[in-house]
Formats: structure tokens, sequence, C-alpha cells
């Protein structure tokens, strides 16, 4: 009897403290869900019970988000930065990654280990050059600086991640095509791509969240509301004077991280093969 | 027609040329990303040592060579004396609180039961949803009013709505919240590079060094911290860099308030630099960032180095 009693302490305290766990990660965003969709009335009231609707739930922030402001703008800037980042990126991770392996020898492992740690170096201690940068190209005030900016970031990332991939493609397919007649150029691009595609949609997906999540240089570089991506959007442009609108706030950030949680949880595991360098199997 | 058939030929062996030979071939794929990077990395992070040591901001574009100056005057001032210093609480602060979570954390997730994957994928939202978003909502937790904490300890009976903390106004806790903030955004990243480095401590080892006789304490730190170490070490330091580097919490949660509490190296950069003007003031801020990364840097290399072996 007491060893079943034991047990049921154990267990209860165990599941507590996964309990603990879930309300402390997922507690802000119910926040949100919630806060999103009560009416004004229900929110702004010591009285009522927080947790839950008081009154009926309103979709009023949503339609004031869509019809009153920027926010459908928004969503298109970033979408708009996202896809032109992830085609810079491609365009320059995917030869680099596989030079770095494949074509370089003993040096590209150091290369690549020095590009990768250009990562490490942050938006805080670049952003006033880079902002001078961007003024003498005209770009201030423009989100097409965000499309030339980020990918200093992605690249050395998606690099990294590439050069980790590329490495367990048998070099024996390669050989083959290039016994077939291939050159060493044809066998990547008909060999080693297609084998990839796992590893490009997995860059894809991260470069789009990196930039979705990226702020330091939004700020910096943009003021001009049209122009913003939605997190910087939704995070300065809501708040007008000093007043807090947290109905609309909290409905335009719910809407921004779906997406970005959604594609987190389904690349996490190659995510973080990617920061530990391919060190866990 | 002899001659463009000839053409065609020579400049397709000239392909060939780099289409077959491995070096030649590897300098044409380094060279854009190698651009990139030194022409947007490299080179903005010169000018940011150029600008630190003259005269410049956007109103008098001059690049007057003024040596340290920039660096005394900003050492001298009591408001970066207290960025400094806030930097480093912020950074050491919510990074043991981000560790000591990560690790309990990952302990759970490790143990198989019913619902882990629903739970693991909420317990990562953290960590993915853009940090910017999860502030804003997090400052609508703290509200001087409506906050729903403050709700909740009245509604238990643990305070009266006369003595209710107002979260963001006051110093200590003002700082006490940025600090909650970002080691909330980064357990879950603890967690998931704790379980990266448990799950790469091979079982047969383990299994073979208990046969042994090696008991609970030896297996923990002669092979499970040891194997762990590196990929833990990487991941702290990824942790610490963007913490120490971030301004985004603190200026959407505070705004370096009240009465400069809260400011870190980024914000005060940021405030410096770009909205008042003076870059060479804000450069000379933001570099001193340089050193500390300098030194994470070079730890991580070792570990990265060593774990190649």
């Amino acid at each position: 009897m007491p060893r079943i009693v034991n047990t049921a302490i154990k267990e209860g305290s165990f599941y507590a403290t996964v309990a603990f766990f879930v309300v402390l990660a997922a507690f802000p965003f119910y926040w949100m869900l919630i806060t999103a969709f009560k009416t004004n009335a229900d929110l702004y009231d010591v009285t009522n019970i927080p947790f839950w609707f008081n009154a009926p739930p309103t979709l009023e922030h949503f339609r004031y988000l869509f019809g009153q402001t920027l926010f459908a703008r928004w969503l298109l800037n970033s979408l708009i930065v996202g896809v032109c980042v992830v085609g810079i990126t491609l365009a320059t991770a995917i030869p680099a990654g596989y030079a770095l392996t494949r074509l370089t020898g003993r040096n590209g492992e150091a290369l690549g280990i020095g590009i990768f740690l250009t990562y490490l170096v942050p938006p805080t201690l670049l952003f006033l050059p880079l902002s001078r940068i961007i003024t003498w190209l005209g770009l201030e005030n423009s989100m097409w600086s965000l499309v030339l900016v980020y990918p200093t970031f992605t690249i050395p990332f998606c690099t990294w991640l590439l050069m980790g991939f590329f490495k367990t493609v048998p070099r024996e397919v390669e050989e083959a095509a290039i016994v077939d007649g291939c050159s060493l150029f044809g066998s990547f691009v008909k060999m080693v791509l297609p084998l990839s595609l796992p590893a490009i949609l997995t860059i894809v997906i991260f470069t789009f969240t990196l930039t979705l999540q990226e702020f330091v240089y939004a700020l910096t570089f943009i003021s001009a509301s049209a122009q913003k991506p939605i997190t910087l959007g939704v995070a300065t442009d809501l708040v007008r004077g000093d007043i807090y609108y947290w109905g609309e706030l909290m409905a335009g950030a719910l809407i921004a991280s779906v997406p970005v949680a959604i594609a987190y949880n389904l690349f996490l595991d190659r995510f973080i093969a990617g920061i530990t360098g391919g060190a866990v199997k | 027609m002899v001659a463009i058939a000839e053409k065609i030929h020579g400049s397709r062996s000239r392909f060939q040329f780099v289409f077959d030979r491995p070096r030649v071939l590897g300098a044409a794929f380094l060279t854009p990303a190698i651009l990139y990077i030194l022409l947007l990395v490299g080179l903005p992070f010169l000018l940011a040592v150029y600008y630190a040591l003259s005269a410049y901001t956007i109103y008098n574009p001059s690049y007057h060579f003024v040596g340290l100056r920039n660096f005394v005057e900003v050492v001298e001032s009591d408001i970066f004396r207290r960025t400094l210093l806030n930097t480093f609480i912020f950074t050491i602060g919510s990074q043991i609180l981000g560790l000591i979570l990560g690790k309990f954390g990952a302990l759970l997730v490790l143990r198989p039961f019913p619902g882990r994957k629903i739970v693991r994928a909420l317990i990562i939202l953290p960590w993915a949803v853009p940090i910017a978003l999860a502030t804003v909502a997090w400052e609508w937790m703290f509200d001087s009013l409506y906050s729903v904490i403050n709700w909740t300890l009245i509604a238990l009976g643990l305070m009266s709505r006369a003595d209710a903390p107002n979260w963001l106004g006051e110093p200590g806790l003002a700082m006490l919240c940025v600090i909650i903030v970002n080691a909330w955004r980064f357990f879950p990243f603890a967690i998931v590079i704790f379980l990266a480095g448990i799950t790469a401590v091979p079982q047969d080892v383990l299994d073979a060094a208990t046969v042994d006789g090696a008991g609970f304490w030896r297996r923990n730190y002669q092979i499970i911290v040891p194997i762990i170490a590196p990929i833990v070490v990487v991941g702290l330091i990824f942790g610490t860099v963007f913490t120490f580097t971030d301004l985004s919490i603190v200026y959407l949660l505070t705004n370096g308030g009240p009465v400069n509490a809260t400011p870190v190296l980024g914000n005060l950069g940021f405030q410096i630099g770009i909205l008042s003007g003076d870059v060479a003031h804000g450069a000379a801020v933001s570099l001193f960032m340089f050193p500390v990364l300098f030194l994470l840097v070079i730890v991580m290399l070792r570990f990265i180095r060593r774990r190649e072996i």
C-alpha cells in the first residue's frame, strides 16, 4: 500500500511539473488568443474574470485590423521580403555549402566555420554603419533595405546547415554521374540537388521564419508605416498616442505568430542538427 | 556557319574548364556568399570601428579622426556605466534562469508519457514565435491596471488591489520583468540543446560502464558530462550572444525606463546612434560588445574543433 501511494505521489508531481511548464510556455499565447476575441467592455473591467469570456466573443478587433490599419499591407511586405531573401539565400548558400564540403578540401571546413561565425555578429553591432550604407544606396525607409541586409545572417546559417547535409550525400552518386559523362557541375545539378530537396526545403522554411522574427534591422531602417514588415508593424504601429489597443495588438500578434509556430514545430529537429553542427545523429 | 559553330564549341570548352576543375568550380560557387559577407558584414564592421574613432554625426558627416576620445567620453558617462552593468545583469540573470528551466524541462520531456508530442510543441512556442510579438503579449500581462498576474494574485488573496505592483513602472521590478521575459524566451532553446546532448550519449557505453562498476556519479561526470558538454556550451554561447546583444525585449517592454533602470548596450547604441544621430558615440557604445563576443567566439571555436577530432 505505501508503495502505491509513493508511485501516486511521484506520478502526480511529474504531471504537475509538466503542467507548470506548459502553462509557463503557452500562457502568453493563450492570453493573445483570448484577448483578440474579447469585446473592449469585457477587456477593460477589472471585476471580470480575465481567463474566460464574460461577454460573447467578437471579431471586431480583426475587422478593425484589416479595415482601419495597414495590417494587410504589412503581411504583404513580409511576404515579399521573405520570398526575396529566400531567393538570394538559396542562390548563394547552396553553391557555397556544396563547395565547402566537396570542392575546397581541408580548407573548406575552416572557411565554413568562419562563415558560420559571422552569424554571431549581432545586428546591434552593425546597424549604425549599415544604416549609413542603406542611406547612401537610397534605400532608407524601404523594405528593400531588408531584402539587402537579411541575407547577412541567413546565408551563414543556411550554408552551415547545408554543409552538414552535403556531407551525408554519398560520393559514389556523383562519381557514377561523372563516369557516365557528366561534368562536375552537371553531377551537382543532376544528382546532388535532387537528393538535397529535403534540406533545401528546410532552409527555405528557416530563412522565411528568420526574416519574420527579425526586429532590430527593421526598426532601424524603416519608419514609414506602409513599408514595415508584419512584426515591426504590429509591435510599433498599433499603439496610437499613448493608448494601447490591446484587442487589435493581440489579434495582429496572433495572426503573425501562428505560421511561424507551425513551421518551427515541423522542422525543429533539423534546426537543432544545424546549430549543434551535425554532432547529433 | 562554320565559324559560328566553332565559336560555340570554343566557348563550351571554356565552360568545361570551369565545370570540371574542382578548385575553379569551388571558387566560382563560393564567391557570391563570400562577397556578400565581406561587403555587408566585414565592411560595415570596419566602418563601425572607423566611426567610433571619428566625429561623424548624420548632421555633420565629417571623418575627422579623434582617436579614442569617443570611447573615453562614453566610459565617463554615468548612463553608459549603468547600461553596461544592466547588460551583464540582464544576460547572466536570464541565462541562469533559462538554463535551470531548460535542464528540468529536458528531463521531463525525455520520459515518454501520453501527449508528449503536444507538450513538446507547446513548450517550444516561446522560442519559435517572433520575440517582438511575444513581448507585446507580456507587456499586456504586465499592464499597470489590467495585469492578469495581479488579478490572479488578488483573487488568490495574496495582496490587495491597493498594493498590487506596477511591474514595468518600478526600477527593480522592471529589470526582473525584462529578465523573466528573456529567460522565458530562451528556456525552450535550452531544453532542446540539453535533449540533443542527452540523446547523443550512447546507451551501450553507459551499460558497459555500469557493468564495469561505475556508479551514478561516475557515469554522470566521466561519461555523460564530457559528451554533452560541447553541445551545451555551443548552445549556451548562442544564447549568451543573442541575449547580450539584444535590444528588442527592453525596447518594447520598458524602452529603457523607468529612469534608465533597464537599457542594455543595444538600446543605448540605438538611442545615441540612430535616434540622436550621433553615429560616432553610438558606434563606440556598440563596440563595447566586441570584447565579450570575441571571448565567447574563442571558447566556442575550441569546442567546435574538439568535437571534430
